[in-house]
């Protein structure tokens, strides 16, 4: 059991490792590079060349990843090109910001998905059911951003309950925050919600059909209780690998959502970093954000691993 | 008797059907598939001849009438250069089914391929390549995408490549899933011990056992393909103005909201029904193929 967390362990960390190979050398790989999409149509020779000297972009490639990497475990990822401050002060209070709206999205969204996927599951092809399935499909297929002008048209525009655009700096105190929450938390949740709604909603359907279940049902067991003491914790396992995708597609999909509604946070940076192409600003994100996305996937692993004792021998792979 | 007369009469002749008509007639039986398809067909007629048929050239600015409600001459109004909002919806289609169509066929055919041979070949490349192909996945696809289309620039074929490769790793892995549950069966050692060559044996003998798998993730790729290919112009960094484009239509529109709603509904409701036609369509075409449709993770 040991070995299995500490090899997990390890391969998170190589993971990690092989992400911060791609992407400096993928980015190396690309045709142009910081110098020429920092100049853009403005370059010229000389100011190239005068650019990759200010930027060290002549050193050989492999010395500037072992640069960089040894940097990054120091903590420090370089300056950003076009706001010239250090990658780490830019990204500070956003991630803040960020982790605020991705926690409150993740904390409703995953109860109301399980109780929704529960009421689904359990009244299969009757009205509940459908109304519910059918509101997630929808969900799922309409792009995040679709969601969200719906809702500003909706509830900002027309009710002028929640504000449309986020007005505030990024070092804003919560408080202040808070109005400007709720529409990307709502939007946020609508996604999250979809996914794993139809897992639990699966599962539930498979698991009630079971054996064990029909048994419980046969000796008289209440309803509730098959519900809540058997088929709820056994319907949850699998839901536990969908619950850590969608935290992790969090890491990507909220920046759209806060690109729509201006929030202060990571996402936003990143493609205000990528819009100006500031090269040292989107690796540092990307470093950061790949991470927290193994992390992720490395807690759901070990989740499993601790709740479904069959996948601890090697054949349970 | 005159029944058991009736029954000696005639021989009993059972027809084969090819696994191409049994998929069909399973296909027609379920009636969201159906409408899925038709979905998806009405949507390709559109984009292929709705230039010649709209009502308004689609990049014909009027200041004059711009943000106007819909009404008889403008059936969904007008954006806020005074252009047909409806004339814009139907063509703004067509990028993207073009990059979105061509990317999937190369993301199908890469990942697919690749993913049979690493699952046939196995060993230390099989594992190498699956930890940098895990590696991959796991950067947020938005940044990927952004990152290659921000440095190499917009053009469609700069679109269908990094489309197409992103998303084959997405296939790779499922191929290779699939590949793994035939590869151990007796055929495949007897086409070893024959000697065939192991692209022969990839494409011959595997290929045709994982294609209905690649299919149904092919049909999901396309629709997740939409989603980002949307995402994407909607950022900016999709198809330039003034293309019509319905992530960009919306993104432009945003901002007369308030005033002119069609003038966003009319490219979401598009986009929509394509989306939802392909989702319905991959889910009934798996059934179909007896397949469990693969969950990916939201776009």
């Amino acid at each position: 059991m040991f070995f299995l967390i500490m090899r997990r362990l390890g391969l998170a960390v190589v993971t990690i490792f092989i992400i911060s190979l791609i992407v400096f050398f993928g980015v190396e790989a690309l045709p142009g590079d910081a110098a020429t999409a920092y100049l853009g149509q403005l370059a010229t020779d000389e100011s190239l060349k005068a650019l990759r000297e200010e930027f060290g972009l002549n050193t050989p490639p492999l010395e500037r990843y072992v640069n960089w990497l040894g940097d990054l475990v120091r903590g420090d990822l370089g300056d950003s090109l076009s706001r010239r401050k250090p990658v780490t002060e830019l990204i500070g209070n956003r991630f803040r910001n960020t982790a605020v709206l991705a926690a409150a999205a993740t904390i409703f969204a995953v109860p109301i998905a399980i109780v929704l996927g529960v009421i689904a599951g359990l009244t299969r092809d009757k009205w509940p059911d459908i109304t519910v399935s059918l509101v997630a499909i929808i969900s799922m297929t309409l792009p995040g951003f679709v969601i969200a002008t719906v809702l500003i048209y909706i509830f900002a525009i027309r009710l002028d309950w929640f504000p449309a655009v986020t007005l505030i700096p990024s070092d804003a105190p919560i408080s202040q925050l808070l109005p400007n929450i709720v529409l990307p938390i709502i939007t946020l949740t609508f996604v999250m919600v979809a996914h794993i709604l139809r897992l639990v909603r699966t599962n539930m359907i498979d698991v009630m059909l079971s054996d064990y279940v029909q048994m419980a049902r046969l000796k008289g067991v209440p309803m509730i209780k098959i519900v809540f003491q058997h088929a709820l914790p056994n319907a949850m396992l699998p839901t536990i690998n969908i619950i850590a995708l969608t935290i992790a597609w969090l890491v990507g999909g909220v920046a759209i959502v806060e690109t729509i509604f201006n929030y202060p946070g990571i996402g936003s940076l990143m493609i205000h970093g990528i819009t100006d192409k500031d090269l040292p600003l989107i690796q540092g994100i990307a470093i950061i954000l790949a991470a927290i996305f193994i992390v992720i996937n490395l807690i759901a692993d070990l989740l499993s691993l601790f709740l479904n004792p069959r996948l601890r021998t090697e054949r349970g792979h | 008797m005159a029944i058991t007369a009736q029954v000696a009469e005639q021989p009993a002749i059972i027809k084969s059907r090819s696994p191409l008509a049994e998929t069909w007639d399973n296909l027609r039986r379920s009636s969201a598939g159906m409408i899925g398809l038709s979905l998806i067909v009405i949507h390709l007629i559109i984009a292929l001849t709705s230039p010649y048929w709209v009502p308004y050239d689609p990049l014909e600015m009027n200041a004059k009438i711009a943000n106007q409600t819909p009404s008889l001459e403008h059936l969904m109004g007008t954006d806020k250069l005074g252009r047909d909002v409806f004339s814009r919806s139907m063509v703004g289609g067509r990028v993207s089914l073009v990059v979105t169509i061509l990317a999937t066929i190369i993301a199908v055919t890469w990942g697919g391929l690749t993913g049979i041979l690493l699952g046939f070949l196995g060993g230390r490349a099989d594992e190498i390549c699956m930890r940098f192909v895990d590696a991959f996945l796991s950067i947020p696809w938005l940044l990927i995408l952004l990152l290659i289309v921000s440095i190499l620039g917009t053009e469609m074929w700069v679109q269908i490549f990094t489309f197409g490769f992103t998303y084959g790793v997405s296939t790779i892995r499922i191929a290779r899933a699939a590949t793994l549950d035939h590869v151990t069966n007796d055929y495949i050692l007897a086409a070893r011990a024959r000697g065939e060559h192991k692209w022969t044996i990839v494409t011959r003998e595997l290929l045709p056992n994982v294609l209905d798998v690649l299919l149904v993730d092919g049909a999901m790729n396309w629709s997740w393909m939409l989603l980002g290919f949307t995402s994407l112009s909607f950022l900016g960094f999709g198809v330039p103005p003034p293309t019509p484009d319905w992530g960009l239509m919306i993104a432009q529109n945003r901002q007369i909201l308030a005033i002119q709603p069609w003038a966003v509904f009319g490219p979401v409701i598009m986009l929509s029904t394509l989306i939802i036609g392909i989702n319905l369509f991959a889910d009934a075409f798996a059934k179909a193929l007896g397949l469990d449709r693969s969950q990916g993770a939201p776009v």
